[in-house]
């Protein structure tokens, strides 16, 4: 009969439109924004800086590399190293980041300074809704907007977050073991020469002003003890 | 009859478009469709010279969205192209990822693990069902049926793009190949899931097809507009769906044994005629063979790394030489032609858009036909306006 | 499929007067490409499309390529005959001595064919036409004739490149607009200030965005 297939598509329409009705699965739609869909945990939008602790200033874990800034494809990141130094987490001085932008009218969500980033310091984020109407600076985003807390990263990308954390925490016992190894190797040379005079030798991530500040050490301790801080150093440093 | 390797004596000018002559009453109307039109899937322009309703003249125009893709290309390294190439054909950003990647591999010697061969199978298996889903929808979109298939083929769409972005990170821009391997490695949760939607693909086509395959309005204004013979096709660099409706069969899996197609059975479906019904089929049965690969990928998916570990991922230089990389996008044959003078960034970037060459034959198919099919018939050679421009 | 010197002697055979060589690619793929001469490639396009063994009849990509020119500053050791007091006594003595010599190698415009055959399922086979210099001489032949799919590409090639293709049924710009001038995808392009805001700029946008800025404070260009 001629129409038949017509016939047969209306069939389907009439059935998807009934079941819309009946079953979940036919009604698609989601009445945003009073109903949200949640986001799948590995969902990316714009990067953001983590800090450890409280103070954001504090614990900012971006050491100023500046190798996000070259790697990124549009070149949407601006950094300026600071002149001073802070420690990082392993409690040795870095540089931090006097000045970092994004402009996230340009960023292109690519995820690519996070995967170079060796400090796991600029992970992505998942908020979406930040239209604004100045259309000049509105969508630059400083340090100060940028930074989040770590916990903030557990509740939007959980398992990575304690990925990372597992990571951080056992480079950290590394190097604190180097640095405590070290320590006693140079506090059983020191036991063994007889024209020394040290007090306690001084523990890893002192700045290096202790090490001045410390009287009547002898030059071969001072300089056990410099060895120590470069080889924990090399180790605090994650694998550029 | 299929393709021209049989000699023929050829005319000169035989692959030219033929002249058609007006009959003489009344003015010919000299008419823009485009670039501002729902039907031109993006800015593109044609111009058409019309007699009444008859084509006499058509000429595309594009380069509405030109980015200058290729020039970027030269001036960043290999690592920072990767997330433009998603936004070539932004509708399959994975194939597009995965043929810029095989091209850089070839060039550089980089081995691939097997692990991530199949990712890169399932992910491009994927994309090329909601690609021709999404082709379907919006041709049928054009024919006038407001959106009812378009939705339907979306919503199946959604199912995928949502797996795509709980593995990448991003529903269409998923910027997930590198050069060696795949950038992260997929959960037995998200295996799970794409088995779930795999499962539940052949009865949406089924459902897809009873609504289509034999509606009178479809057979009418589909069978025998817009006939491309076979040999103008291979002479005019036609690949993809459009070649194989014509009955040439070429499909670059098969020719070509990149990554690990040789290890699954599919057909390759092939039309008799050429014409707008037969792209339509194509396709339709282009995606019951993707869901045969994905169930054969998915069951043989191997355990192990993702990435190759010696690939750098900074300070990437492959050693000067060139390389032409082509895989089966589901637009047609998506290729990176690749010169590299040993320093971080390509000397020269060329990607060879499979939708740009497909429209060379749009004037041959749309003389002598009326206006609305015009329309269908440019539907059909499925375009990406970010791949004609770039 | 024959090797690249086999193909290169049938050409030879088939088409007199055909100036053929091979260009060796060192990337691990040995896409090795023929370097064919300008006059006689239509003879030799059509034998590569209709020969019965390679049957290469799917023309798959056209790409352009801009070689600057290059300056060469080799060192050449140079005998000469120089009059020198030897013990007091005025001859003529042959010297050599070490010149620096610099010289200009013209850069060029190329553009590469991939051909493939779908009658036989192998490829590819890489086709390389050469202008003789970037200025004035950019003419090259254009293989519409042959394989329909240069058709577009060649007019990408002239409107990004420069390139002008004789034969071509309809030379004109594709993808930038009519009235445009000049050739965007050559190396010593420069592209016109037209800065609006940049928030973050970095290495040459850096510097032009401060000339910009500059001519701007000096009143020579709109913001």
């Amino acid at each position: 009969m001629l129409g038949d297939g017509i016939l047969k598509g209306l069939a389907e329409t009439a059935k998807n439109f009934a079941g819309s009705f009946v079953s979940k699965e036919r009604m698609t739609t989601v009445e945003y924004p009073e109903e949200r869909l949640p986001l799948p945990e590995a969902s990316r939008n714009f990067p953001f800086l983590v800090y450890d602790g409280d103070d954001w200033e504090k614990g900012l874990r971006c050491v100023a590399c500046q190798i996000c800034e070259k790697e990124c494809p549009p070149k949407c990141i601006y950094i300026e190293k600071s002149k001073d130094k802070k420690p990082d987490y392993v409690g040795k001085p870095q540089i931090y980041p006097a000045k970092f932008d994004i402009d996230i009218s340009v960023c292109m969500s690519c995820q690519i300074c996070v995967e170079v980033c060796p400090f796991e310091a600029i992970k992505m984020n998942t908020e979406f809704e930040l239209a604004t109407d100045d259309r000049f600076g509105g969508l630059l985003l400083d340090r100060k907007e940028l930074a989040r807390s770590n916990e903030y990263y557990h509740q939007i990308h959980p398992t990575e977050a304690s990925e990372v954390d597992a990571r951080l925490a056992e480079e950290k016992s590394k190097v604190e073991a180097k640095a405590r190894a070290a320590a006693q190797a140079a506090a059983a040379k020191a036991a063994a020469t007889p024209t020394t005079a040290i007090p306690s030798t001084p523990l890893p991530g002192k700045p290096a002003a202790n090490v001045d500040a410390r009287p009547a050490s002898t030059a071969k301790t001072a300089e056990d003890n410099k060895n120590a801080e470069t080889r924990a150093t090399n180790e605090g440093e994650p694998k550029a | 009859m299929s393709s021209s390797g049989i000699k023929t004596e050829r005319l000169a000018g035989w692959n030219r478009p033929p002249v058609i002559e007006s009959d003489g009453e009344g003015e010919l109307l000299e008419v823009a469709m485009g670039p501002h039109h729902p039907s031109t899937h993006g800015v593109f322009r044609m111009d058409v010279v019309l007699d009444g309703e008859r084509v006499i003249k058509l000429k595309p125009v594009f380069g509405y969205l030109h980015r200058n893709h290729e020039q970027l290309g030269q001036s960043q390294s290999y690592l920072a192209n990767m997330p433009y190439t998603d936004r070539l054909d932004y509708f399959c950003s994975l194939t597009n990822n995965w043929a810029y990647a095989l091209a850089v591999e070839k060039l550089a010697g980089q081995e691939v693990p097997e692990r991530a061969e199949y990712l890169r199978v399932i992910l491009a298996e994927l994309t090329r069902v909601q690609n021709h889903a999404s082709t379907i929808g919006f041709l049928l979109q054009e024919m006038g049926a407001s959106g009812t298939p378009l939705m339907y083929a979306f919503r199946e769409r959604e199912k995928i793009l949502d797996l795509f972005e709980s593995l990448t990170g991003s529903r269409m821009m998923c910027n997930y190949m590198r050069f060696g391997g795949c950038r992260v490695d997929a959960s037995p949760a998200w295996l799970d899931a794409t088995r779930k939607v795999v499962d539940g693909l052949p009865a949406f086509i089924d459902e897809f097809e009873r609504f289509l395959m034999t509606n009178e309005i479809l057979i009418a204004r589909c069978q025998g507009i817009g006939v491309l013979r076979p040999d103008l096709a291979v002479n005019a660099g036609i690949s993809g769906p459009m070649l194989r409706a014509s009955g040439v069969n070429y499909d670059i899996r098969k020719v070509d044994h990149y990554g690990i197609y040789d290890r699954f059975k599919f057909r390759v479906p092939l039309g008799d005629h050429g014409d707008i019904y037969d792209r339509y089929m194509v396709r339709m049965l282009e995606m019951r063979e993707s869901i045969s690969i994905l169930k054969q990928a998915l069951k043989e998916l191997p355990t192990g790394p993702v990435m190759d570990p010696k690939a750098k991922i900074r300070n990437f230089r492959p050693k000067p030489g060139e390389v032409y990389g082509r895989i089966e996008a589901p637009k047609g044959e998506l290729g990176f032609y690749l010169i590299s003078d040993g320093s971080p960034n390509p000397y020269r970037y060329r990607i060879r858009p499979p939708s740009f060459i497909n429209l060379t034959v749009l004037e041959d198919m749309c003389l002598g036909s009326n206006v609305a099919d015009v329309v269908l018939i440019f539907g059909s050679v499925d375009i990406v306006l970010g791949e004609v421009d770039r | 499929m024959k090797s690249v010197e086999e193909i290169k002697s049938a050409i030879e055979a088939a088409v007199p007067g055909a100036t053929v060589s091979v260009v060796p690619n060192p990337a691990p793929t040995a896409q090795h490409s023929l370097l064919i001469g300008a006059e006689r490639a239509i003879q030799i396009a059509e034998f590569l499309r209709d020969d019965g063994e390679l049957a290469l009849d799917f023309l798959s990509n056209v790409t352009g390529v801009d070689w600057l020119d290059k300056e060469i500053s080799e060192k050449v050791k140079v005998t000469r005959q120089v009059p020198k007091s030897v013990d007091g006594v005025e001859q003529i003595v042959e010297e050599t001595v070490e010149e620096t010599r610099k010289r200009v190698e013209l850069g060029y415009l190329e553009a590469v064919y991939h051909l493939y055959s779908v009658a036989k399922k192998h490829g590819p086979v890489v086709v390389r036409l050469r202008t003789a210099n970037r200025t004035d001489q950019v003419e090259l032949p254009s293989l519409t004739p042959i394989w329909r799919s240069a058709e577009f590409q060649e007019r990408e090639i002239f409107d990004l490149f420069g390139i002008v293709f004789t034969g071509h049924p309809d030379l004109r710009r594709i993808l930038m607009w009519d009235e445009f001038k000049d050739h965007p995808m050559r190396r010593d392009y420069v592209e016109p200030d037209d800065f609006e805001y940049e928030p973050t700029p970095h290495d040459e946008v850096l510097k032009r965005a401060q000339e910009h800025k500059a001519k701007v404070a000096a009143g020579e260009a709109i913001q």
